[in-house]
């Protein structure tokens, strides 16, 4: 059994928590995601890694409701215990295996779309350590799903923000404030990396590759055992077949199909949806990320 | 009592097929104490025994056969034990035709013994009446590591914990059993009533089961030895990474890997409605392949309610499975498609599967498997209607472990390179199963499990 040490309500729909997991704490790396079973009947959710603590051996996940699992996670509390916790999962990000000394040259630009802003935390985080400075922009429907933007900013060189109804940032999409950094205000980036929902991954990336900026994209697909034996991760990268659990989670988002990838994560919507209905509450999502919010 | 016809084989009762098809309890029913006694009659008992010969883990056949005769059923169990961890799973899945039965005496003039429903009665009884394994008065203090929680590990760690070494097995998922629990499904091996009471054996011998810790990630090899204070290292991780044709629409909503299907349906039990992972639950549902893993993916997608072909491209001939699951599939209604090809798979406007474009293929020479190739009948394309496509085409070895363990060799498939002792490239690190031979049967990983542990005693003791 793995231990909630903390469970925390970021915003609506969006939980956090500190589990103990010794050793994934020890071992796991920004980039990485780890898988979570509730109980007996649950399903394998895949979570990206917020945070996590060496010293104590404890985990941040972040996760949304976004479908009858998620639900029930949210339930839990302080105290109580996940059956089953598994990690971590996935390559590391790139970087961290980079000279110190060419990576302090680069200019890099995070993208963060919702709850993608808990997988791009602990990016900024150790870049912070290695005194490294990366601009941030978080992009969020409004201003009360936002999350993790004080801690964001202490890590961070600038942090932009950006909601779809301007009750915070700029009034819009990420895309804009990114399109404004570089040719608005003549910003220069040697790497970009988008982390969000698939279509905010995309739009992203389409951006960012008119710009001639080099862009990671980290994928969520739905997945079953995390470890490469299933296969359902399996996305287009260029003309070559890729598993997100042991290829990525990060790959070009030049190269990633994501209208392939779009269409995909619906697979289970309809069984979801049914699962979802036994609960009656929320809204649709095919079970496999909990962390993408669906399509949106 | 009528006079026993000794050249046929006391048959076995079995769900009816069309009973069995629309539920997940297991076909085979087994034998009862008087048919596994006269059953045993039948064996000639024979001195220079053919059927250990034939039988990868060298269970002394004749020896429990005879017991079983004499309704010695614990003594019986007592004899498989000394060579076999696994006894009630072997007694289900192992292809008995071609290794012990293949080569019974009894079967050069009507039929071989049925030895592997005599072990199964053997183990089912022992369960049923609490006989358990006895663990070893005291450990070494020893520590050994394996990976994998499968046939290959479970009995690898048996056998060393009767060595007396302190054994720990970790486990990537978050049950133990490997292709045991994830892949063969339900109807075949029971789980709760077999799997998990022959993996509780393999505790009560003193085996530490960690779950959910997957070696090249959470922990290493080189972890465990350095830090971890464990002397060798058994890898049982398993096959790895399932295969894909390369057809055009194999992205398509609607086609899965056989390890997804099965995985969702074995290990998460998405076929019952308690439990909260999904799974597609096509109307039409082509498999493709003609091994036993594409019969359990088959027979299942059949059981949850689907209209099911084999589309496979050589002959029944060839067909990899063991006879018996081609035998219950047909019985239950999947329609075999010999002969036949995947050329692509049609895909509607929602990205959804709706067909499949296949092709003939007929049997031209014998290729390095020694089974005749087969080869395309050029113009001979067409269509099957479809909503689900389940490749079942083998798997390629996973490089986890081997990427993230220093001077450990691999070969120009993948697989981990290891003599027959399990001995790899680097000391005190051994291996077997499918990791190293790449996908095969439990009773060879099984084999190699064993041979593992007898290595890694010799290694541990002529330090």
């Amino acid at each position: 059994m793995y231990k909630i040490i903390k469970a925390e309500q970021l915003a609506e729909k969006i939980y956090l928590m500190d589990v103990e997991a010794p050793r994934t704490a020890a071992a796991c790396q920004p980039g990485q995601f780890v898988i979570v079973k509730m109980d007996n009947v649950g399903e394998r959710i895949p979570l990206t890694i917020c945070d996590y603590d060496r010293q104590k051996g404890t985990v941040t996940i972040v996760f949304q409701v976004v479908g009858a699992s998620t639900i029930r996670m949210a339930a839990l509390k302080e105290g109580d215990s996940f059956q089953d916790f598994v990690g971590p999962l996935g390559n590391p990000s790139e970087f961290i295996s980079e000279d110190l000394e060419t990576l302090r040259k680069k200019k890099i630009l995070f993208v963060a779309g919702g709850v993608g802003a808990a997988p791009v935390y602990p990016q900024v985080k150790w870049l912070h350590e290695h005194d490294i400075h990366a601009d941030v922009v978080m992009g969020a429907k409004t201003k009360d799903m936002l999350i993790l933007s004080d801690q964001m900013r202490q890590a961070a060189a600038q942090v932009h923000i950006a909601t779809d109804d301007g009750s915070c940032g700029t009034h819009g999409m990420v895309t804009a404030v990114l399109e404004d950094l570089v040719t608005g205000q003549g910003k220069h980036y040697d790497i970009c990396v988008a982390i969000g929902p698939l279509v905010m991954m995309r739009s992203t990336a389409l951006l960012t590759e008119k710009l001639s900026i080099p862009t990671i994209v980290s994928m969520n697909p739905i997945m079953v055992d995390g470890t490469g034996m299933c296969g359902a991760c399996r996305l287009h990268v260029g003309d070559a077949i890729k598993f997100a659990c042991v290829d990525g989670p990060e790959f070009d988002g030049h190269l990633v199909d994501f209208d392939e990838a779009i269409k995909r994560q619906r697979i289970y919507q309809t069984e979801e949806g049914r699962a979802l209905l036994k609960l009656k509450e929320g809204e649709t999502h095919h079970g496999g990320c909990g962390q993408c919010g669906g399509d949106a | 009592m009528m006079a026993q016809d000794m050249l046929h084989k006391i048959p076995v009762r079995e769900q009816e097929p069309k009973v069995r098809a629309a539920n997940f309890d297991e076909v085979c029913l087994g034998y009862n104490e008087e048919e596994a006694v006269q059953e045993a009659a039948r064996c000639l008992g024979c001195k220079k025994a053919k059927c250990v010969e034939g039988c990868p883990v060298s269970i002394d056949i004749p020896s429990f056969v005879a017991h079983v005769k004499e309704k010695e059923f614990a003594k019986a169990a007592e004899v498989i034990a000394q060579s076999s961890a696994l006894p009630a799973v072997c007694g289900r899945v192992c292809p008995q035709e071609s290794q012990c039965e293949g080569v019974c005496v009894r079967g050069k003039k009507g039929e071989a013994v049925s030895i592997g429903k005599l072990e199964r009665f053997v183990a089912d009884w022992s369960r049923e009446h609490g006989v358990s394994p006895t663990p070893p008065s005291k450990t070494n203090g020893i520590k050994v590591a394996v990976i994998g929680a499968g046939p290959a590990g479970l009995t690898c760690a048996g056998d060393l914990a009767r060595l007396g070494y302190e054994v720990t097995i970790f486990e990537a998922l978050h049950e133990p059993g490997g292709v045991l629990t994830y892949g063969i499904p339900e109807f075949r091996l029971p789980k709760e009533k077999v799997v998990q009471k022959e993996i509780e054996n393999v505790r009560k011998m003193g085996v530490e089961i960690e779950t959910n810790v997957i070696v090249g990630r959470s922990v290493t090899i080189d972890g465990l030895m350095d830090e971890e204070g464990f002397s060798a290292v058994f890898i049982g991780s398993g096959a790895g990474l399932p295969r894909f044709m390369g057809i055009p629409g194999e992205n398509a909503n609607g086609v899965f890997s056989a390890n997804e299907f099965l995985t969702r349906n074995n290990l998460m039990k998405a076929f019952r409605d308690d439990y909260d992972t999904p799974i597609w639950r096509g109307k039409e549902v082509i498999v493709v392949g003609g091994g036993n893993v594409a019969m359990d993916a088959a027979r299942t997608a059949l059981r949850l309610g689907a209209k099911t072909w084999i589309v496979y491209r050589r002959s029944e001939a060839e067909l990899p499975a063991r006879v018996e699951e081609v035998h219950h599939a047909k019985e239950e209604g999947v329609v075999f498609e010999l002969l036949t090809n995947p050329v692509e798979i049609l895909v509607d406007d929602e990205a959804n599967v709706r067909g499949m474009i296949v092709r003939k293929m007929e049997l031209g020479e014998p290729d390095a498997s020694g089974r005749r190739r087969p080869v395309e009948i050029p113009g001979s394309d067409y269509e099957i209607t479809c909503d689900t496509v389940i490749m079942s085409l083998g798997t390629s070895p996973n490089p986890l472990i081997a990427g993230t363990s220093k001077g450990l060799d691999v070969d120009k498939y993948g697989c981990i390179v290891a003599d027959g002792t399990g001995q790899t490239s680097r000391k005190g690190v051994f291996a077997g199963g499918d990791a190293v031979t790449g996908a095969a049967t439990v009773i060879l990983a099984m084999e190699a499990g064993k041979a593992g542990a007898k290595g890694i005693h010799e290694y541990l003791s002529d330090r």
